[in-house]
């Protein structure tokens, strides 16, 4: 049997909208970034149905990027993530709230 | 059989993508991801995307997870949530908006056209052909790309050094 | 190549000013009288070079500098104009301000701001040739506001005292009125003739209709009684004897003030049209002449005396201009520019010698010690009573007779029974300001002295003109002047009108000016000042005008910036202002609460916006 693109589109909406639950919910950065991972994943789920799909190849090529610039974000973010934790002893993102007007 | 196996991998994705944001601990979190990684790659050969399938377990399974933990590590204990939640209206609104917009992912997914999938051509996914895409169409991109890799350590780089205060620095020996 | 001729005598002038602008506080005092005079002396002699070409008492000569405007059908060329009464105003202009530029050079020796003083004197004469040699009205009006603003710089010349200051801004506000009704006339003309070109206009004036020609002539003529102090604008010329002696002499005397009746002459044909203005500029000349000569009568500031004469021979002009004797009145131009200069002048040798005490009633016994000043004050003064065989007598006498002539009994008669009127006032206080100043006794405890020799020439040539000027328009001695001009304006004859009564007119006018100077004799000789009762305190009141003003226009004017400033602006402006300030600072008082600082509240905003795009992309 062939699955339908549907069911992999599904699987992919489903992990997406968890993904951003974490972000909106968890105070944790490192949380935080992983649920990014995880949004980032879902799109590539989706990439890869659609080449699947459509038969094109630049869909697979598309995730290879994502992944490298994934790669690179997740390098500069835990960096980030630990001059934070420097400063303010802290990865409860609530407690960086600098920027408040 | 390709059935189960989608079924099998679907169910590891989803319960692992609710580890990931619903764990205490960051850990759990970051093991659930692997999990989520994995059934990813699984699925990623059923689309006959076999390249995207070990890139996946090598880099982001191999390298990212690693890296993670290696944080958690090094923050070791005092990564939890303080337990005052100071945004009351946070959670609810983010329940329900999420709520909304994943029906109307779905709706859209569900009503669309265009369900058929198409059978793939002989060596469509594997190393050869997305190399030869890579490197043909996408060789200015590719190039971009490695040009963001250096970029993004350089940055590492700096925004992970220890800050050295200037009174500190007088301690310092003094460059050969 | 005669045709550029007319443009150097502008140039000049225009060079003087240049230099003595821009280098004149680097150059001694006496250097810069010096390019003062000479630069005016130089456009003198083109300007006489220039009338030798017979082609000017021909057509004239037109110089195209070069297209101003090009719109389509409509151009306005940059072009002068000589012809026989271009070059009569360009020779009068050059020659008298040639004159007062040398007095100038004695009369404000000392002073620090010389350079500036002959600048601003350069520019003058420069924007006054270039309104008299103008080829069309735009050209005019360039030079009109010139002499405006000269005239402003002038006025208030000595800008730290107040008065000067104030009388300066007086006489450019007063002008402005006029200039606008002038502007609005020259632009009628532009869009109803589509031409502004003098010779044009006075080729076509036939074909322009009346009801247009009406409007736009009294337009002009609102800007004629504006620059040529008539009423009711005349308000400006008495307190712009603030200024210089010389300026007054050359700008609010002999010059700048006739460029109304220089301009009315210029558009001659036009003015032929509008029956209606012609009668209105008779009206207005003979009401002015006789009201400025009544309050001369009590004025006791011997400039103010000169400057309200001043306007009622301005008077006399636009009466002659009326009663359609253009010749007749450039001839009275004439003649009261050396006449009236003339006893500018000798009223500054006065002030000069008196340390600026120019108030009659401080004043009188001069006469032996300012020989030469006397006599030139009681050569002008016997000009302008209209004392016979002088040069006033002649061209007074030609505006009674063409006033009598166009006169058709019942009301018109009153245009001439002013004018004698007038003479006879003018020849009392004339007489009045002669004998307080010059007779004795005096009224002071100086011991004045006469005036050098730069400031006594002039007036000795002044006085040569003012004494013999007559020829140019006396029968006897073939009036030349007046034939060219008659030919000019295609006037039969102007000495002799058709069925006038001369030599009995001329009788009444003459024994109108003797008896004011009789009367004069009688009132004032030895005494101090008379009162002259209710009448006098009437003129004293300048007739209310001023009052008139006051409660008219000064008043309205004050309650209305009053308003603008209390209310509208402090309340309605910058209520407006600080409200929207305050909008925005309470606005954004409330929307700083938005910026939480908290990551995920602008993640959550994100997401609302997303699901939002969503629904409208899935609705759509």
């Amino acid at each position: 049997m062939i699955i339908p693109a549907q069911y992999y589109l599904t699987i992919s909406a489903v992990l997406f909208t968890l993904g951003m639950v974490g972000v909106l919910v968890r105070r944790n950065a490192l949380v935080i970034f992983m649920s990014i991972e995880l949004m980032l994943n879902s799109v590539n789920l989706t990439f890869v149905t659609f080449a699947r799909q459509l038969a094109a190849i630049e869909g697979q090529v598309a995730v290879f990027f994502v992944v490298v610039i994934a790669a690179v974000e997740v390098v500069v973010g835990l960096a980030i993530i630990i001059a934070i934790f420097r400063t303010r002893s802290t990865v409860d993102i609530d407690d960086v709230d600098l920027l408040r007007g | 059989m390709e059935f189960v196996v989608f079924v099998v991998a679907a169910a590891g994705a989803l319960a692992g993508g609710v580890g990931v944001i619903a764990s205490r601990t960051p850990v759990r979190s970051a093991l659930s991801l692997l999990l989520v990684l994995g059934n990813l790659a699984v699925m990623y050969l059923l689309l006959s995307a076999q390249f995207i399938a070990a890139l996946q377990v090598i880099v982001y399974a191999g390298a990212i997870v690693v890296l993670f933990l290696f944080v958690i590590m090094l923050l070791h204990m005092r990564t939890g949530e303080g337990r005052v939640e100071k945004l009351r209206w946070q959670r609810p609104v983010s329940y329900v908006l999420s709520g909304v917009f994943l029906s109307a992912l779905l709706w859209a997914i569900w009503t669309g056209t265009g369900t058929q999938v198409a059978t793939s051509p002989a060596g469509f996914g594997t190393v050869e052909s997305v190399g030869r895409s890579l490197f043909t169409t996408f060789l200015l991109p590719f190039e971009i790309a490695s040009v963001v890799l250096l970029v993004g350590i350089i940055a590492a780089v700096v925004v992970g050094r220890p800050v050295v205060p200037p009174s500190a620095r007088a301690h310092l020996p003094p460059p050969e | 190549m005669p045709g550029s001729v007319s443009g150097l005598i502008v140039l000049f002038p225009l060079a003087g000013w240049l230099i003595n602008g821009l280098a004149g506080g680097r150059l001694p005092a006496r250097a810069a009288a010096m390019i003062g005079s000479a630069s005016v002396g130089l456009a003198f002699v083109v300007s006489v070079v220039s009338i030798l070409d017979p082609r000017v008492w021909q057509d004239g000569i037109t110089t195209r500098l070069f297209t101003w405007i090009d719109a389509g059908e409509f151009t306005v060329e940059a072009s002068l104009l000589m012809d026989p009464l271009s070059a009569l105003m360009a020779l009068l202009v050059s020659g008298v301000s040639f004159l007062i530029h040398v007095y100038s050079a004695g009369y404000m020796a000392g002073d620090p701001a010389q350079s500036r003083y002959f600048a601003y004197l350069n520019l003058f004469v420069a924007s006054m040739l270039l309104l008299v040699l103008a080829g069309n009205l735009v050209v005019m009006f360039v030079g009109w506001e010139l002499v405006g603003l000269c005239s402003y710089l002038l006025i208030g010349f000595w800008f730290e005292r107040e008065r000067a200051a104030n009388a300066g801004r007086k006489a450019f506000v007063v002008n402005r009125i006029g200039d606008a009704g002038f502007l609005l006339g020259i632009l009628l003309l532009a869009v109803t003739v589509n031409s502004l070109d003098f010779v044009n206009l006075s080729a076509s004036a036939e074909s322009i209709a009346v009801p247009v020609a009406t409007a736009a002539t009294l337009l002009l003529f609102v800007g004629a009684t504006g620059k040529s102090a008539q009423l009711p604008l005349y308000v400006w010329l008495p307190d712009a004897m603030e200024g210089p002696t010389p300026v007054s002499a050359l700008i609010h005397a002999a010059t700048m003030v006739t460029a109304g009746v220089y301009m009315i002459a210029r558009l001659q044909a036009l003015f032929f049209r509008a029956e209606v203005t012609l009668s209105v500029i008779a009206a207005v000349g003979a009401l002015t002449a006789f009201f400025a000569a009544t309050v001369a009568l009590v004025e006791h500031d011997l400039k103010r005396v000169l400057a309200y004469s001043t306007i009622s021979q301005l008077g006399y002009m636009f009466l002659a201009m009326g009663v359609a004797a253009a010749p007749v009145g450039m001839f009275h131009l004439t003649t009261h520019a050396f006449f009236k200069a003339l006893l500018f002048l000798a009223a500054g040798s006065v002030m000069h010698a008196m340390h600026d005490v120019i108030d009659m009633r401080r004043l009188g016994g001069l006469a032996r010690p300012m020989r030469w000043t006397a006599l030139g004050f009681l050569i002008g003064a016997a000009a302008l009573a209209g004392f016979p065989l002088t040069s006033g007598f002649f061209s007074k006498d030609l505006i009674l007779e063409r006033a009598f002539a166009h006169a058709e009994g019942g009301l018109t008669l009153l245009l001439w029974i002013a004018g004698v009127l007038t003479a006879f006032v003018t020849a009392l206080y004339i007489t009045r300001a002669a004998i307080l100043t010059f007779a004795p006794p005096p009224s002071h405890q100086d011991h004045p002295h006469e005036a050098p020799p730069t400031m006594t020439w002039p007036m000795a040539a002044l006085a040569a003109l003012a004494l013999g000027g007559g020829i140019l328009g006396a029968q006897a001695a073939g009036a030349p002047l007046l034939h060219a001009l008659d030919a000019f304006f295609h006037v039969e004859e102007s000495g002799a009108a058709k069925s006038v009564p001369a030599l009995a007119l001329t009788i009444v006018s003459a024994t109108a000016a003797l008896l004011g100077i009789l009367a004069g004799f009688g009132l004032y000789r030895g005494r101090r000042d008379v009162s002259l009762g209710a009448l006098g305190n009437l003129f004293r009141r300048q007739w209310f005008v001023e009052d008139l003003y006051e409660v008219v226009i000064v008043e309205p004017s004050k309650r209305l910036a009053h308003f603008l400033a209390g209310t509208v602006d402090l309340q309605i402006i910058d209520g407006t202002v600080n409200g929207v300030a305050a909008g925005f600072k309470r606005s954004s008082a409330a929307l700083r609460r938005v910026q939480t600082g908290y990551v995920r509240n602008y993640a959550a905003v994100v997401l609302a916006g997303t699901v939002l795009l969503l629904g409208y992309w899935l609705t759509r």
